[in-house]
């Protein structure tokens, strides 16, 4: 396999509350191919937002980051300066936070805030091309050139979505991360503005970082998926079979409780509530809800480890088959 | 008998555009609905965006006034009611917000979301009292209370945002839920306890529930029948059963078809839009004309009425004109509580 685009290795983000340490991401590593879809699912709280913006770096108040290193093309984005930083994002990488769509500029016109992310980089556009590069980038996601001259609010929630996939997109970077773009949205926008995404990801050869809820969409788009739990990945696997065979009991109660169009009234939430964050359990942070849990559990962490090629688990039950299967 | 309360032809329309080009959107056209205390009523709103769902929410709030037609709370005008009745209004039908990002006051702790309805219903007769109700609240919705109390709504996630709304419409236990999109941002296990509680209070308490959403599959799971807005009016109303599994308006077909199916093995089917509708210039005729693969030439001429397509169920589509029409509100006036079982 070639060199990753993006590595991160063992991340650790804190924030500070009166309360004390919320420890929010854990020890997250994982690497992103050149071109390659990984979704990142998980409990909310479970730190996905957390963990995109420390890549981002654009964590901001009494947040820290621990510990870790996030690798994009033998950079460590971490040592950056602020300023350095500033040039890598959008330019290299870049994000569509959560809820997006409210953090476009009300007050200014949607061509003025594309022409900024040209300009904050050094590649001011010339008079004569703004009006061509614009309507290119608009094009690209579906959108017509009248879009330009318009205010965030006389775009309905699909457009100001695409808008800041135009705007994420506007440098080429190699990586896109995606916060829930489409959280808000009808279905059938849902697909115009994920299939838009996929359309711009191939061209550019980008890789993309989808986080969300929709386990659809998931399915439907990306390659790989990150399941999270309390701060850490637990499992990371090829979509189809962490939608077909799952391990971590977690991913598994997950899949389990998505609902279908072939029965009704059919909840099958999680018992039990999300760990402390504050005041972590001890073991393996899942096992006060896992069904599976045993005495080990409760003392050791597992760490994340390959049972199988590209499969990857958090979970001693499967340090169990390693351990005692007299082939491996 | 007086429904506890009642939409009446409501249209909504608003103002937009510049100070030389001011043009109408109808955000929501001749809605109707009622419900009746004695038959609780669980049903979804979906459709596209900016369809009018969040209007029609804060128009059975009380929020906005309607532009024409009307919304009763036990026969009395929401936009006339004395004092009282709007207090008792106001703990009887209750909101979860779309957008936990923007409903919060920056900079009072969450707390006060949930202290300030306390006190103001007197849900509690002590301290201890209040304490221990919003405790067992924010249990129900998954959250622990030593670690959600005290902080500020930055200081959380989307979906722990998102169900703090949802505990504090718990916590009032009123007779009618509007719910706006309630679990959007969170997990899938999350969203099956936080509707599984909701559908608890629909059946053990007859809570109405209005469940607005884009999700066809929760919305399937929980309610007993949907209606579908498009462009501000309803274009398909009935069993959800029969109306998801069998749609009947070119539209609601259309969304039916574009839910992303939870298996990777099941490729979304081929793009079946006839591209996004290109202005917002008021169309004669049916608001859908523009997109619909079964364009008629009657379509774009006059607009199609909701025609009653079985006992159970109506669509706003010309294919359908054989069948009797509907009024606008048969619906409401026969739930379709007693039929299904
Ligand atoms: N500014 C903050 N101060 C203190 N704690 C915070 C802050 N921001 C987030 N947290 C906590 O960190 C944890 C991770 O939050 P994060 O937003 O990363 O979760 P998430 O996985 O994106 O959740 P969701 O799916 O609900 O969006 C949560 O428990 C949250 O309460
Ligand atoms: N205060 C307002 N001023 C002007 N236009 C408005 C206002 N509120 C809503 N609208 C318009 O009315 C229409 C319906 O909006 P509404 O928010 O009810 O849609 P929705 O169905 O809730 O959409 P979504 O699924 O995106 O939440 C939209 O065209 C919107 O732009
Ligand atoms: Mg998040
Ligand atoms: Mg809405």
């Amino acid at each position: 396999m070639s060199a990753p685009v993006l590595q991160v290795e063992n991340l650790h983000v804190h924030y500070q509350t009166s309360a004390g340490i919320v420890k929010a991401v854990n020890g997250v590593s994982f690497q992103l191919q050149k071109g390659e879809r990984l979704g990142l699912v998980g409990e909310s709280g479970s730190g996905k937002t957390t963990t995109a913006l420390a890549i981002m770096r654009m964590l901001e108040g009494p947040a820290r980051i621990a510990g870790g290193e996030v690798i994009l093309d033998e950079i460590d984005l971490l040592k950056l300066s602020d300023d350095e930083m500033r040039m890598v994002r959008f330019d290299r990488i870049s994000m569509v936070p959560q809820g997006a769509m409210n953090s476009l500029n009300p007050v200014m016109r949607i061509r003025e805030q594309i022409r900024d992310i040209f300009e904050a980089h050094g590649r001011a556009l010339a008079r004569s091309e703004v009006e061509a590069t614009i309507a290119k980038l608009l094009a690209r996601v579906g959108l017509r050139p009248e879009v330009a001259g318009m205010y965030p609010h006389e775009l309905s929630g699909g457009m100001k979505q695409r808008v800041c996939i135009a705007m994420a997109i506007a440098l080429k970077p190699q990586v896109i991360i995606a916060d829930e773009p489409t959280s808000a949205l009808d279905v059938v926008v849902q697909r115009q503005v994920v299939e838009t995404l996929g359309d711009v990801q191939r061209e550019l050869d980008a890789a993309v970082i989808l986080v969300g809820h929709d386990m659809g969409l998931m399915a439907q788009f990306v390659d790989r998926i990150g399941v999270m739990y309390a701060g850490r990945l637990v499992e990371l696997s090829p979509v189809a079979h962490v939608f077909s065979s799952p391990m971590h009991p977690y991913a598994r109660q997950l899949i389990s409780s998505i609902p279908n169009l072939e029965e009704k009234r059919l909840f099958k939430g999680i018992p039990g509530v999300a760990p402390s964050l504050l005041d972590p359990p001890s073991g393996c942070p899942f096992h006060p809800r896992c069904s599976e849990a045993m005495a080990r559990c409760s003392v050791e962490v597992p760490a994340l480890c390959e049972t199988a090629p590209d499969r990857w688990v958090a979970c001693l039950l499967y340090d169990e088959v390693l351990s005692h299967d007299p082939t491996s | 008998m007086t429904p506890l309360l009642e939409a009446q032809h409501v249209r909504k329309t608003f103002l937009t555009g510049g100070f030389f080009k001011r043009t109408e959107t109808v955000a929501l056209n001749d809605f109707s609905l009622a419900i009746d205390e004695q038959q609780p009523i669980i049903t979804a709103i979906a459709g596209e965006s900016g369809s009018g769902k969040t209007t029609l929410a804060r128009l059975l709030l009380g929020v906005i006034v309607p532009s024409s037609g009307s919304v009763r709370y036990k026969g009395v005008d929401v936009s006339s009611m004395k004092r009282d009745q709007w207090r008792a209004f106001r703990q009887d039908v209750q909101a979860i917000y779309q957008d936990p990002f923007e409903v919060y006051n920056p900079f009072y702790r969450v707390d006060h979301v949930l202290t300030t309805p306390i006190a103001k219903f007197k849900l509690a007769r002590t301290s201890a009292e209040a304490a221990d109700l919003i405790d067992a609240t924010l249990r129900k919705v998954g959250l622990r209370p030593e670690e959600t109390l005290g902080r500020y709504p930055h200081q959380l996630s989307g979906g722990q945002r998102q169900r703090i709304m949802i505990a504090r419409a718990l916590l009032l236990r009123p007779k009618i839920i509007i719910a706006d999109e309630p679990v959007s941002m969170v997990d899938a296990s999350l969203r099956a306890t936080v509707l599984e509680s909701l559908l608890r209070l629909h059946e053990e308490f007859g809570i109405s529930l209005i469940y607005i959403t884009h999700d066809l599959t929760t919305a399937y799971q929980l309610c007993r029948d949907i209606k579908i807005l498009y462009r501000g009016s309803v274009v398909e109303t009935g069993d959800v059963e029969q109306v998801i599994k069998q749609p009947q308006h070119p539209y609601t077909q259309l969304l039916v078809g574009s839910i992303p199916l939870p298996d990777p093995s099941r490729r979304w089917g081929e793009d079946t839009t006839t591209g996004t509708r290109q202005s917002d210039v008021a169309l004669t005729g049916c608001l859908f004309a523009d997109r619909c693969p079964r364009l008629m030439d009657r379509c774009t001429t006059a607009t199609p009425p909701l025609f009653q397509t079985s006992a159970t169920r109506a669509t706003a589509c010309y294919l359908y004109e054989g069948e009797t029409q509907a009024s606008a509100n048969a619906f409401a006036e026969q739930p379709i509580a007693n039929e299904v079982s």
